[in-house]
């Protein structure tokens, strides 16, 4: 075994546990949308003027656990992800994250100092800009990792920051969209993370590409399209408070298709006794739950057909076979959960189990595209090598530490 | 011919402009039909301290003959005569619920939101016309009072805890004096002086709904209007 493999099966165990944090992440986040928590602190980046990591932990209740647990936790994932584009860019990364976290670090200062609306901002910039000068400060000098993995790396920096961002913001500018956003982006950066420690790691490079149809990568891709569409649609309903706007499945208030007209609404209204503050629904909360539900029916369907079809076109033991079924079982899973979440009455639990299943679906789908994509080595030399002029460019991995 | 209408209308706008006169209104608001059933909360370990029986939504509170409370009973249109407004409204958190769950205030009239719990909330209003903002302050400390005001009419502001979801309250802003809500029996009694005219009185319920009723006073009237909502 040589350095080099053994760094990068650190790399990719580092990327791994980058992936799972986010995961966790995502499902505390869950949590605190469906136990309403989402503005439980009213200040950020401070917690109840605090300083958000001295918090009190008498301060600890209701939903200000949950909020405050999701950004306590959003900090150490970022931290992580900062490191791992570090190491994804090897050295040569260091010059460009020193000018980042110095401009962010001075860029933070400025904002602290201006408008009182920026300051919240400001602190978060000179936060982040101290833990890039930081990456920017370790000394090894590994080389960077190979192909398009510190492109990827980089994705990861800037998304990572643009998430905390958007959840800060979503709280000083009681901005709903933003929570929109800031959760579908949590599922494609989990997503990116997963791809990084499955593109640096051994198994990916020992893995013979077998030719998959353009039949069977459509259907892949519409299914993988599918759950995106599925997750806005979920993260939508989410975060327009309006609780559960259909309350029976699989009928939905008695009848196969609900009616939507102002009457109706009303008397819908007039039924539903929330417990929590959840606003009145709209016709609008109707009709995206019906929607999520036949897009759980399409996704479902095209899932199954495309894992079918995975089984019939490769071999036993073939990653891609295994991986699409594994899928299925994954979307029926997450289509019972679906109906669990009518049937509970949108229960806290169930509601964020079904958003932590959701993000599963995203990457297995998302991997499934991957392995459907693969090219052979040669090929994938051949196109290195049409693209990149310098004939010296070794041709095996080095990203290990320089000795 | 376009005179006779705008005569008209001129006539009508000083008859309702013109206090010549002030009205007592008063009235019942009653439930028609059977409410769902109310929820029971699960407190958490906190608040659960503070209450040794249990306690339900207060989406419907219904008397044993029907009389519903926390409808919001208001004028629909600006009477003349309004007087400025002299007291200061309290919105209070007790035993982590909002008190009252519905009332008050009028346009830009202060008022305050209290925390007489032993333990931390947040007060978050959510209204949702232009100019009304949205805000979120924390309470963390019992005693804490913050002031806050509203420059435009809106029925109803919803006011929630997102620390405790289960709290939530609703103030309704007017830009006159003419509005009550109903009480434990369901009536109401409106301000006096209210000037002799023709007005819309409207009782809205946020899950029952709105019933309106054309009412048209003259000096030193009594008048009583009562309403019937419904739960279906």
């Amino acid at each position: 075994m040589t350095v080099a493999d053994t760094s990068s099966r650190w790399l990719t165990r580092y990327a791994a546990l980058c992936a799972v944090a986010t995961l966790g992440l995502i499902g505390i986040g869950g949590l605190v949308t469906s136990r309403g928590a989402g503005l439980a602190v009213p200040d950020w980046p401070t917690s109840y003027g605090y300083n958000m990591f001295a918090l009190p932990i008498r301060f600890w209740q209701g939903g200000i656990f949950y909020e405050h647990t999701h950004r306590l936790w959003a900090s150490v994932v970022g931290t992580l992800v900062v490191f791992l584009s570090r190491w994804l860019g090897g050295h040569r990364a260091r010059r460009p994250l020193a000018l980042i976290g110095l401009t962010e670090l001075l860029a933070g200062l400025a904002l602290v100092a201006g408008p009182p609306d920026l300051k919240g901002a400001g602190h978060f910039l000179a936060g982040i800009g101290g833990v890039v000068l930081l990456a920017a400060a370790v000394w090894a000098r590994n080389e960077p990792a190979p192909g398009r993995l510190p492109t990827l790396g980089w994705a990861a920096f800037w998304l990572v920051q643009l998430q905390g961002l958007l959840g800060g913001l979503r709280v000083v500018w009681l901005a709903d969209e933003i929570g929109v956003f800031h959760g579908v982006l949590a599922q494609g950066f989990l997503f990116l993370l997963v791809a990084v420690a499955v593109l640096s790691s051994a198994w990916w490079r020992r893995l013979s590409a077998a030719t998959v149809s353009p039949a069977l990568r459509r259907w892949l891709g519409v299914a993988t399209g599918l759950v995106v569409l599925q997750l806005v649609l979920g993260a939508t309903m989410r975060h327009r408070h309006a609780g559960l706007a259909v309350p029976d499945f699989p009928l939905a208030y008695g009848r196969v298709w609900p009616r939507t007209d102002p009457e109706a609404i009303a008397g819908y209204n007039r039924q539903r006794i929330e417990v929590h503050a959840a606003r009145p629904i709209a016709a609008t909360d109707v009709w995206l739950h019906m929607l999520h539900r036949l897009g759980a029916a399409a996704t479902l369907l095209t899932v199954t057909a495309a894992a079918w079809k995975a089984r019939r076109a490769l071999a036993p033991g073939h990653p891609l076979r295994r991986t699409a079924l594994a899928w299925l079982a994954l979307v029926a899973t997450q289509f019972a959960l679906g109906a669990l979440t009518v049937w509970t009455n949108k229960a806290a639990d169930v509601a964020t189990a079904h958003v932590v299943l959701g993000s599963l679906a995203l990457v297995t789908g998302g991997l499934t595209c991957l392995l459907a994509g693969r090219r052979s080595p040669e090929a994938a030399a051949n196109a290195r090598a049409a693209s990149d002029p310098s004939p010296d460019r070794p041709a095996r991995p080095a990203w290990s530490a320089a000795t | 011919m376009r005179t006779a209408p705008i005569l008209t209308t001129a006539l009508l706008t000083t008859a309702t402009a013109l206090p010549l006169g002030a009205a007592d209104i008063y009235g019942r608001v009653t439930l028609k039909g059977t409410p769902p059933p109310e929820k029971k909360i699960e407190f958490d370990a906190l608040c659960g301290k503070l209450h040794t029986k249990d306690a339900f939504t207060r989406h419907y509170v219904v008397s044993p003959d029907g009389g519903l409370a926390n409808v919001f009973v208001y004028i629909k249109e600006t009477p003349a005569g309004s007087k400025p407004p002299t007291d200061t409204p309290v919105l209070d958190q007790v035993n982590c619920f909002y008190e009252p769950y519905v009332m008050g205030v009028r346009t830009n009239q202060p008022f305050k939101i209290k925390n007489s719990d032993p333990l931390m909330h947040n007060v978050h209003a959510t209204p949702k016309v232009a100019g009304n903002k949205e805000f979120n302050v924390g309470q963390p400390v019992q005693g804490m009072v913050t002031e806050k005001s509203f420059p435009n009419r809106e029925v109803l502001v919803r006011f929630k805890c997102d620390v405790h979801p289960w709290m939530f309250a609703y103030v309704g802003v007017l830009d006159h004096q003419w509005f009550a809500v109903t009480d434990k029996d369901g009536k109401f009694k409106l301000p006096g002086d209210l000037p002799a005219g023709t007005y819309t009185l409207v009782a809205y319920h946020l899950k029952a709904g709105e019933a309106t009723q054309q009412i048209t006073v003259t000096a030193s009237d009594k008048k009583e209007v009562n309403f019937t909502l419904a739960a279906k």
